[in-house]
Parts: structure tokens; sequence; C-alpha cells
């Protein structure tokens, strides 16, 4: 059986609900889907308030924000979600594969499709990396935050983005000690403000330092880290062991772009946005018809420009599908025009320069 | 050597002391100081603050700027501020050499009114004790509490030992 809703949203994090409930809302039949047990994605395990604007819920916390995304439309009959579901497949009719609960395969065939799968973590090498106890930062959110388990006592942090500075915080939430952030760039790259909170709490913060290796033979034990130079090499000298029975990697993500390729949607390398992203334009469609972008799948940013890509989304396809959603030029000149707000800033430049490589039309055009 | 808040997270001593408003409005009562040296987008401080004191910004990623007059001490702004930046100082608050600090809290257990808590600086240095004179919570879930503090430290205390 195929089944054939009007939209298809395949992931359920911010991007993913906020393009459900533009849909629903203008009345197209939608179902999303999602390889998690809950809805929300990376949301579910943000314990911190979030930034950006009140109208994209500045100042909630994340694991607030699935439920408000989803008040208004989780009891309308034209929605329906599925958990446990991962989309394997796009072929050339325009059929979506998915497994659902790893046993029974499931068919869509959607008028519109919306992509909103985020991102994976990047890794990086160092010796024994792949000791039981080194993590990535999103499993050591996914232990401590959903549940409840403490990745170990005391932790190394490799990266002092947004992600490394935030989870280092919640760690100390969680009552596990950090005994550093080491970060090779010469400056800390995530705010100010996330970095002082941690400094606050005595955890120092080590730029222009790197992990030569985990020390440990049946698990991580400790570390080595040394300084780098300006070529980003270890200055002989400089080594240090930390004492630490966790190593935790923050050390950036890339846009999860699997489906686009399989639908083959033109593509753009852009490492201002992490990876490979498809070409789109200001209504967040890519190259081929009836499939849309949005949130991290097309390039890293945060979960507020996330929403709105997703609201755009959803509202583009609406649109596209006939159904006129209300008052749909003001709403989507809106969208675009908070889109520009949150990336104006000096922390928005290396974003903007991104997008202008992979939109394919001018922003003053929209 | 003077820190610096680009790769460390701890403001520079001239950072610091711009935060504060005259002499004058500081013998007057409770004044907030916030510590918001980064354009980012952000703007939930604006809606926070009941008195106006923050003022309306015309770019998301604008710095917070503040009429300072306004300001009552209320530490709304507190307990909303998404990067725990604001803090609010009472001069005239207890003895000639005490003052009240009042900062964000987000660690259990949540101290009690009367606790004897350490104090520490934003390098996580223990500065003194300190006495917690209330606390307050609102649906943010940051809790703000009101500390007793030798007057001297007002600059340096901006935590607590969880």
């Amino acid at each position: 059986m195929i089944h054939e809703p009007e939209v298809l949203i395949i992931g359920g994090g911010p991007a993913g609900l906020s393009a459900a409930r533009q849909a629903v809302k203008a009345g197209c039949k939608t179902t999303l889907i999602d390889d998690a047990f809950d809805l929300g994605g990376q949301l579910v395990k943000q314990t911190h308030k979030f930034f950006g604007s009140e109208m994209e819920y500045a100042g909630v916390r994340g694991i607030k924000i699935p439920e408000i995304l989803l008040d208004e439309i989780k009891d309308d009959s034209n929605f329906e979600y599925l958990l446990r579901t991962s989309a394997t497949g796009y072929y050339e009719d325009g059929v979506v594969t998915a497994l659902y609960e790893n046993n029974e395969m499931l068919k869509f065939k959607p008028k519109k499709l919306i992509i909103a799968t985020g991102a994976s973590e990047n890794t990086i090498p160092f010796v024994n990396n792949d000791l039981p106890g080194v993590y990535g930062a999103g499993a050591v959110q996914t232990l401590m935050n959903v549940y409840g388990v403490k990745p170990g006592e005391m932790g190394l942090m490799i990266g002092a983005g947004n992600i490394g500075l935030i989870v280092s915080y919640q760690l100390k939430q969680a009552g596990v000690d950090v005994a550093a952030v080491v970060e090779a760039a010469p400056k800390v790259g995530g705010y100010w403000v996330h970095a002082s909170k941690i400094a606050r709490l005595g955890i120092p913060i080590k730029t222009r330092t790197t992990i030569l290796e985990a020390i440990g033979k049946e698990k991580v034990e400790g570390s080595r880290i040394a300084s780098v130079d300006e070529n980003w090499q270890p200055i002989p000298g400089t080594e240090q062991t930390i004492n630490c029975d966790f190593i935790c990697l923050a050390v950036g993500l890339y846009p999860l772009s699997d489906i686009f390729h399989l639908a083959k949607c033109e593509m753009k390398y852009v490492p201002e946005l992490g990876g490979e992203v498809p070409v789109r334009d200001w209504e967040m469609k890519t190259t081929i018809e009836d499939i849309y972008v949005a949130g991290d799948a097309g390039g890293i940013e945060e979960a507020s420009s996330a929403m709105i890509e997703g609201a755009l989304a959803g509202l583009s396809a609406a649109n596209a599908l006939g159904k006129e959603p209300e008052d749909y030029n003001n709403v989507k000149c809106q969208l675009i025009n908070e889109l520009s707000e949150l990336r104006c800033g000096p922390v928005g430049d290396h974003i903007r320069c991104g997008l202008a490589q992979c939109s394919m039309e001018d922003e003053n055009e929209s | 050597m003077n820190p610096n808040i680009e790769n460390s997270g701890i403001p520079s001593k001239e950072q610091i002391e711009r935060t504060l408003p005259s002499k004058e409005r500081r013998e007057k009562g409770p004044y907030v100081v916030i510590e918001c040296w980064q354009k980012i987008p952000c703007n939930p401080c604006v809606k926070a603050c009941p008195f106006g004191v923050i003022q309306p910004m015309e770019d998301i990623n604008d710095l917070p700027v503040t009429d300072i007059d306004k300001c009552t001490g209320c530490g709304l702004c507190i307990s909303l501020c998404p990067g725990l930046a604001i803090f609010v100082i009472d001069e005239t608050y207890g003895e000639e050499d005490q003052a009240l600090v009042m900062i964000p809290h987000e660690f259990v257990p949540i101290p009690k009114k009367g606790d004897l808590v350490q104090a520490l600086d934003r390098q996580g240095n223990y500065i003194c004790d300190a006495q917690v004179v209330r606390t307050t919570q609102n649906k943010s879930n940051t809790t703000v509490v009101h500390l007793l503090i030798p007057r001297e430290f007002i600059l340096d205390v901006r935590a607590i030992k969880p």
C-alpha cells in the first residue's frame, strides 16, 4: 500500500515540526516521520533557555518547545506522525520508502516533500579515539538529559563552540565535573555568555589547544593535550596529562543530505554551512520541484532559524498545493525578514556567506 | 594578566567597570548590571523588564541599553536572560559595609533563605561567604538568589558554589 499524504515531512525536530504546523494549519493532509522515540529532534535534550527572538520562543527552554509547536495541530485530523520510522530511500517516481520499527517497510508518495533531517556530528582523529568513553556531545546529552545516566565522573570537552560550552554547563548541572574545555582555535567559537557561565563554575577554557590521545586500555582513563601553533600543529614540550574518565567531542556538525542526493537535487559543498547542502530558493524549495529543505539539513545553524525555515517550507508547500494559506504573502515576508534579522549580526557572518553560495535568487528580490 | 573574554569567557576589568551606573545612582538603590558584550541575535531581556529599563532594540543583534533611573532592582530580567548575563546590585542594602547581589542560579538543591553559601567570582574562585536573603523563581526555572555580601566584593561575586 502506498500512503499518499499531500505533504510528507522527514524529521520531527524544530524545522520539521514548524513545517508541519504551517502545512496542517493551511489544511494540508500532512504526515511527519522521525526515526526517534519522541518528537522534537535535538530539542528534547536542550535544557537551557533559547536565544534568538521572542517570536521563536527565545527565553524558553528547548525541551518545552516541541509541545508548543505541536499544540495547535496535535488533534488535527489532517496531521499524523510516525515515530521510530527511518526514511531509507527516494525513487524516481517520487516514492519515499521508510522502515517502521525496524521491521515494516512503508511507502509514501507525497505531493510535496519537506526534508528536515538535521545533522550529524563530526569527529576528529587522535590516538585511541575509539576507546569506550569517547562520546559525541549529542550522545552525552542523550544519556544525561533524556535517560538520566551520567556519562562519567570527570569529562574533558573538546570544542568551545556553543554545543561544547552548553554541554559542559549541563554536565555540571548533572553533578559531573569537567576538567577543561579545549579548543584548537585562538578564540571561543560559541557565545561569550555561554563561556562566562562555565568560567564562573571554575571550568577552564584552553584555546589554541588540541587533544593528542585518549589514555586507557579498556576505557578512557585520561587524556593528553598540547598547545598548537599558528598552523594548528602541536607544539613539542607543551603536552599535558588531563585526568578524566570520559572525553566529549563537540567539534561541529554536518548536514544529513542523503535524501537530497537520492532525489538528485543540485548540491553544493559549502564549508560555512558544514558540508554538502541543497541549492534552494527563498521559499526553501530545492532544484527539484516538490522537494523542500528546512533546518540543519540545509546548513548548520541554530534552532531558531531552523524553526523559521521550517515554517517557510511548510507555508510554501501549502501554497504550491493551492491551499492559499491565510495572509500568505505577508506571513512569508515576515518570516524571511525574521531570518535575515537573526543572521544580520557579526555571529551570522559565516551563515550569510554560506547561504550566498547556495541560494537561487537574491534575498532582495523576494 | 587582564583576561580576554574572547578566549576565556572572563571579561576584562575595564569591561566590568563599564557596567556600573554613576556613583549618585548607585547610592540611590538597586540597579541592574548587564554583562552582555557580544552582538548575538537575542532579545528576551527587552520584554522581560516591566519598567522599560531595557530599551527596545532596532536590530535583534544589538547590545542591551538601559535607562537605569527606571530600574527598581526587581530581578525579573535576571531570570529571563538566556545567557545568565544579568545581575542586580543594591549597595543601600544592609549595614554600611554590606551589599546585596542578585545572581541567576540553575543548580539543585536550590539554596534557601538563611543558608550560608560560598560566593564565587567569574573564574569560579572562592571570594567570600554569603548569606542567602531570598530566592525567587518564575516560569523560566532560573532561580534568582539574593546574596548578602561584604560591599567590597560587589564587582566580584557572580556565582555561588553549586
